[in-house]
């Protein structure tokens, strides 16, 4: 049975913290949610809960990371990559810390909260800063690894993690790698380079237009910085038409991402771009919400459909 | 401990020195910030030359005391004191804001002896915190100081960490304001009002000890006394003067960021003692 990612990587922060004491978690009032309570259950005396403080929060972990620890700090992402950015940026970045940022709740998956509480431009916020990793998880295998290598990792590493459930993608002793993508089914038609709950959409959509004689590809970009180029223009050389996909704004995040290697790479092909369309969300139920604002099976479908009618 | 006669006389001639290479270095590129680099004078020269434990031959040493520039505009000052210490060799001084050099604008990684970066006011105190945090888990008797302005106490940021600390109990943090009463665009009363700071520091859950941040042996007696508070953190509010020790510039918001001609240099010069 699939477990929320959320639960995931509470569970995973505290399996880290048995086996490195150096690993300190912080939260600003939100622990039940992000689950970085399960850690602080654990570990008390190396959780730090900030109160509603997240530029406080970002800041302690900053000067945490200075003493040899390894901070994840924790809480929605709409906040954190806002409220916590000035210190991401100017002391995290600027100065090459060691200090995890765990972005909860990402997209609209704190559907009825509305667009206050959707995270839709983290993406493009967190990969224009310089030394900073991008990971987006889109099952527990990967969730887990992404939080390994974050606490592995010296540096700063963003972690953008849903609130939801996501289906299993990958086999308990899959392997990933920071800056690489995977090929979760193959395709030849087309290829969709989806991040998160949308690799799930994906194959939704390649399943339904498999029947219709369709064959399309679906790439699971799990690290968004660095990049996998290779995996990219390989695709593009080999489908001839690319469609993104991603819970977040169609500009500067996965899809600016992927556009910026095929441009470089003199690609070339037809690229469509699944993902919110430069607007504001709102409140009520999570598939509802998906289908509205087009991040789901049908989005990715007609993102599809458009980029084939353009191929030549 | 108080401080000797002779170690006051030692520490007061490093002062006069310090001003007058910091006022050079913002000559020679013609930009930086002289009122506040004079104004935490005292301060930064107290704790590096005398009380902090830091050995730039083991500067990753787990046990050393930590300073964040709060306000890093003062970053002039800082990297004068992280020379004597022999950090880096006197010439890097005037190199201060040039291309390629390791003496930013503001405090940054480059610097060898910087903890951490600052600039963008409000968020050293919280950063501060972080390294107390680590410091206690890590069972380490070092002490973090972070040294904050007054205008940057308009700061939000500010009092999140000024409400967090003292419930972390943080006996090992000492927070200073270099209270000089004035910010960029006037005095702190024109721009924002600060009313009774002791006070609100007091109500935050700090010990808040008031002395006269130019007098070194006020102020170390101010650092003795936190160092001896063991229920949570403390902070300075250092009464200090804009610009002090350069008549035309003492008080003035005009040189929170303007570099000095070549006239107001010499003058300036002259006024310090000139150089030796």
């Amino acid at each position: 049975m699939p477990k929320a990612i959320r639960e995931v990587y509470g569970s995973v922060l505290a399996e880290l913290g048995a086996s490195n004491p150096d690993i300190v978690v912080l939260d600003a009032d939100l622990s039940g949610s992000t689950k970085s309570g399960i850690f602080g259950k654990a570990y008390p005396e190396r959780f730090f809960n900030m109160g509603i403080s997240e530029s406080n929060m970002v800041a302690t972990a900053a000067g945490l990371s200075t003493t040899g620890k390894i901070p994840f700090a924790n809480t929605f992402t709409a906040f954190l990559t806002t409220l916590g950015l000035l210190s991401i940026r100017s002391l995290i970045c600027y100065g090459n810390l060691n200090v995890k940022l765990g972005g909860a709740y990402c997209g609209m998956s704190d559907a009825f909260d509305g667009s206050t509480h959707h995270a839709t431009e983290d993406i493009a916020v967190m990969r224009s800063l310089p030394n900073m990793k991008v990971l987006v998880p889109a099952d527990e295998t990967s969730t887990r690894w992404a939080t390994m290598f974050a606490a592995e990792h010296k540096g700063p590493v963003y972690l953008r993690l849903s609130r939801d459930v996501y289906p299993d993608l990958y086999p308990n002793d899959a392997k990933f790698e920071c800056g690489k993508g995977a090929t979760i089914r193959e395709g030849t038609d087309v290829t969709v380079i989806a991040c998160g709950l949308l690799v799930h959409k994906a194959i939704e959509a390649a399943e339904i237009l498999a029947k219709k004689g369709i064959s399309v590809r679906v790439v699971d970009m799990y690290s968004i910085k660095p990049i996998d180029k290779d995996l990219i223009l390989k695709c593009a050389a080999e489908t001839g038409a690319i469609v993104t996909a991603e819970e977040h704004n169609i500009y500067g995040g996965l899809g600016g991402a992927v556009s910026e290697v095929l441009a470089w790479g003199g690609a070339g092909v037809p690229t469509e771009f699944v993902g919110i369309r430069d607007t504001f969300t709102e409140s009520g139920p999570y598939a509802q919400l998906l289908a509205k604002y087009g991040v789901d099976a049908n989005g990715v479908i007609s993102g599809i459909e458009k980029a084939l009618s353009r191929k030549k | 401990m108080p401080l000797s006669k002779a170690k006051v006389t030692q520490l007061s001639e490093f002062c006069r020195t310090f001003r007058i290479d910091v006022l050079k270095a913002i000559h020679n590129i013609q930009s930086g910030h002289p009122g506040g680099s004079l104004s935490a004078c005292e301060i930064l020269t107290l704790l590096y030359q005398e009380r902090m434990n830091i050995d730039a031959k083991n500067p990753g040493d787990p046990n050393r005391d930590r300073l964040v520039l709060s306000k890093g505009h003062a970053a002039p000052m800082l990297y004068r004191n992280l020379i004597e210490k022999g950090f880096m060799p006197k010439e890097s001084m005037s190199t201060l804001r040039h291309i390629n050099s390791e003496l930013q604008g503001h405090p940054s990684m480059h610097t060898p002896g910087v903890e951490i970066p600052a600039g963008p006011l409000g968020q050293g105190l919280a950063a501060a915190q972080g390294m107390a945090l680590g410091l206690r888990l890590n069972g380490s008797p070092a002490r973090v100081y972070v040294i904050m302005g007054d205008g940057e106490q308009d700061e939000g940021a500010i009092w999140e960490a000024a409400t967090s600390a003292p419930k972390f109990k943080l006996n090992n943090l000492t927070a200073i304001i270099d209270y000089n009463g004035v910010q960029l665009d006037g005095t702190t009363e024109e721009i924002m009002p600060l009313r009774d700071l002791s006070a609100k520091w007091h109500s935050f859950g700090w010990n808040v000890i008031e002395c006269n941040g130019h007098d070194l042996r006020q102020l170390n007696d101010a650092l003795d006394a936190c160092a001896k508070i063991e229920d949570g953190p403390s902070v300075i509010i250092a009464k200090t003067v804009k610009g002090k020790g350069v008549s035309f510039m003492e008080g003035k918001a005009a040189w929170h960021g303007k570099p000095p001609s070549d006239d107001e240099l010499a003058m300036a010069i002259a006024e310090l003692g000139g150089e030796k």
